[in-house]
């Protein structure tokens, strides 16, 4: 059995939105920026998916623009804020637990001069609005804090974190590319500013993703040229990329109901038997404040790479925060972040829940995670 | 990240050699800790001073469970001069190849197998004590046994 428990990583395409999808590869094929025929008809489908965009996320469509992924927004938003409004001051905040390409510009800023601080989280994986109160001052540009951490699920108080905001004068973004759809995101009531999305972790299309950006907010373009996007983000308008995106939007805000109870169920269903089933376990960070599709366990005595492996050879996806499984060797800092102990940081596996899950997976998969845990367990040194 | 393992390095993870403890090692070390998420304990067994038997533990990845479970395989039976001098390179090569991050765990098990080799070794030191040599009991034994037999020879020619 195949079973894909990495929905945080990725999702499926779902097949509708396909559909919506191959016209724009096949006939509607015009260049959104040309001015025939089939250019403008191109061009005022455009529009509507920037206004699906906006209704659905309680904006306005004019602040929606339509980049290749997350990363690409986050990076705009994060270094355009912060180089286009040095008049507003010269800090920046992000929180302790922001996605690498958050974390990363916010570091690429610090060398450049600017003052950056890391808001960090308590043991459930909370920014609490002292915290943010704490490290605010009036030369804040900006706060950015994601509304749902990738790898423990934890979810943001965003209206509370982006008032704080406000009353320093600094701009509020929320990456919320895991916030969809666990989220209702009312851009307005909220107090957003700014936000990050992409298209394939809803089960629409990979390179497609979408930086909304409140008007009247000045920000340095990140690519320039052909003046697409009003400026702001130049390059051919990816329309089966944007028209795919707005439909799995529309399509995870409409089922949003049914899809929450059931992976809640399956979800809790999957926990409470691991916990029956295997010894020595533990979830990481806080289980009500947490997105109905995350799991994120400690086994101890064992390898998260390991683990991995040993499920991914009997078919299962998973995710893990081992420092063996990154690129730079070093584990997860968003476990580190909510004060996991150290001899724990390299024993850790993401499950993420999605559409396509059903229970006779959920139960392959603790089955065969009973026997990985048993196996590796039985001969590792640490007793 | 490319995570390619080759099919060798695959098997020895899904099924390694050598796995478990030898109650009563002759040398023993542990390499690496669970902070750094990756640690290796060696147990050696030595006679005639070659590697009778060799087990291991890990707490590790993939790459650290198969890189061990290789190179006790290819040291079972080998002098400790031999052993000792086997090389992270031919563990590697012996699996076909390791992904570029993964390949400090080839010297990881090499560097814990000589640490316990070390620890071996250590506890073969013959210690003089005023002309009175200290050796390990087998030794003793046939030291004994010779004596007696020169006794005897020479109590016959008296």
């Amino acid at each position: 059995m195949k079973v894909y428990l990495d929905n945080a990583a990725t999702t499926r395409l779902d097949p509708r939105v396909l559909a919506k999808m191959k016209p724009y590869f096949t006939e509607k094929y015009g260049n959104a920026s040309s001015i025939h025929a089939m250019g403008q008809s191109a061009f005022l489908d455009l529009q509507s998916a920037k206004e699906k965009v906006a209704t659905i996320l309680g904006g306005e469509a004019e602040s929606v623009i339509f980049t290749s992924c997350a990363s690409e927004s986050n990076n705009l938003i994060i270094k355009g804020v912060a180089l286009a409004n040095q008049d507003r001051g010269n800090k920046i905040i992000v929180s302790s637990i922001e996605h690498p390409c958050v974390r990363e510009s916010a570091n690429e800023l610090a060398r450049a001069g600017f003052k950056v601080e890391f808001v960090p989280v308590n043991s459930d994986g909370i920014v609490t609005p002292e915290a943010l109160r704490k490290v605010i001052d009036k030369e804040t540009i900006l706060v950015s804090i994601m509304a749902v951490n990738n790898e423990i699920g934890t979810v943001q108080d965003i209206a509370a974190l982006a008032k704080i905001a406000h009353e320093n004068e600094a701009y509020f973004h929320s990456d919320i590319v895991q916030a969809i759809p666990y989220l209702k995101i009312d851009i307005k009531k909220m107090g957003i500013d700014m936000l990050s999305l992409s298209g394939h972790k809803f089960n629409g299309p990979k390179g497609v993703g979408v930086a909304y950006i409140a008007k009247g907010i000045k920000v340095k373009p990140l690519i320039i040229g052909g003046g697409q996007e009003n400026g702001m983000r130049s390059g051919t308008y990816n329309m089966p990329g944007i028209m795919g995106l707005a439909y799995a939007l529309e399509l995870a805000y409409k089922e949003r109901d049914s899809y929450l109870k059931n992976v809640k169920n399956l979800r809790d269903y999957f926990w409470q038997n691991i916990k029956k089933e295997i010894k020595g376990v533990k979830l990481n960070g806080s289980l009500t404040k947490r997105v109905p599709a995350n799991l994120n366990i400690m086994f101890g005595s064992i390898e998260g790479e390991a683990i991995l492996m040993d499920l991914s050879f009997k078919g299962i996806c998973v995710s893990t925060g081992s420092a063996c499984s990154a690129t730079d060797l070093r584990s997860s800092y968003v476990l580190r972040a909510i004060g996991l102990d150290k001899n724990n940081l390299n024993s850790n596996i993401r499950f993420s829940l999605g559409r396509f899950n059903n229970k006779k997976e959920i139960d392959y998969t603790i089955k065969c995670l009973k026997d990985t845990v048993k196996r590796l367990r039985s001969f590792s040194p640490i007793k | 990240m490319a995570l390619n393992y080759t099919k060798k390095t695959i098997n020895h993870f899904l099924k390694p050699q050598n796995i478990g403890e030898i109650k009563k090692p002759d040398g023993y070390a542990q390499i690496g800790n669970m902070v750094c998420g990756d640690q290796l304990d060696f147990f050696l067994k030595v006679q005639n001073g070659k590697i009778k038997d060799v087990k291991f533990l890990s707490f590790g990845c993939a790459s650290n469970i198969a890189t061990a479970s290789i190179l006790t395989e290819k040291v079972k039976g080998m002098t400790i001069a031999e052993a000792k001098k086997y090389k992270w390179e031919k563990v590697v090569s012996e699996l076909g190849g390791l992904p570029s991050q993964k390949i400090h765990c080839s010297v990881m098990a090499v560097q814990g197998l000589k640490k316990a080799i070390n620890d071996y070794e250590s506890r073969q030191v013959i210690e003089p004590t005023f002309g009175k040599k200290t050796v390990n009991a087998k030794k003793a034994v046939a030291i004994k046994k010779k004596s007696a037999v020169a006794a005897k020879k020479t109590s016959l020619k008296k």
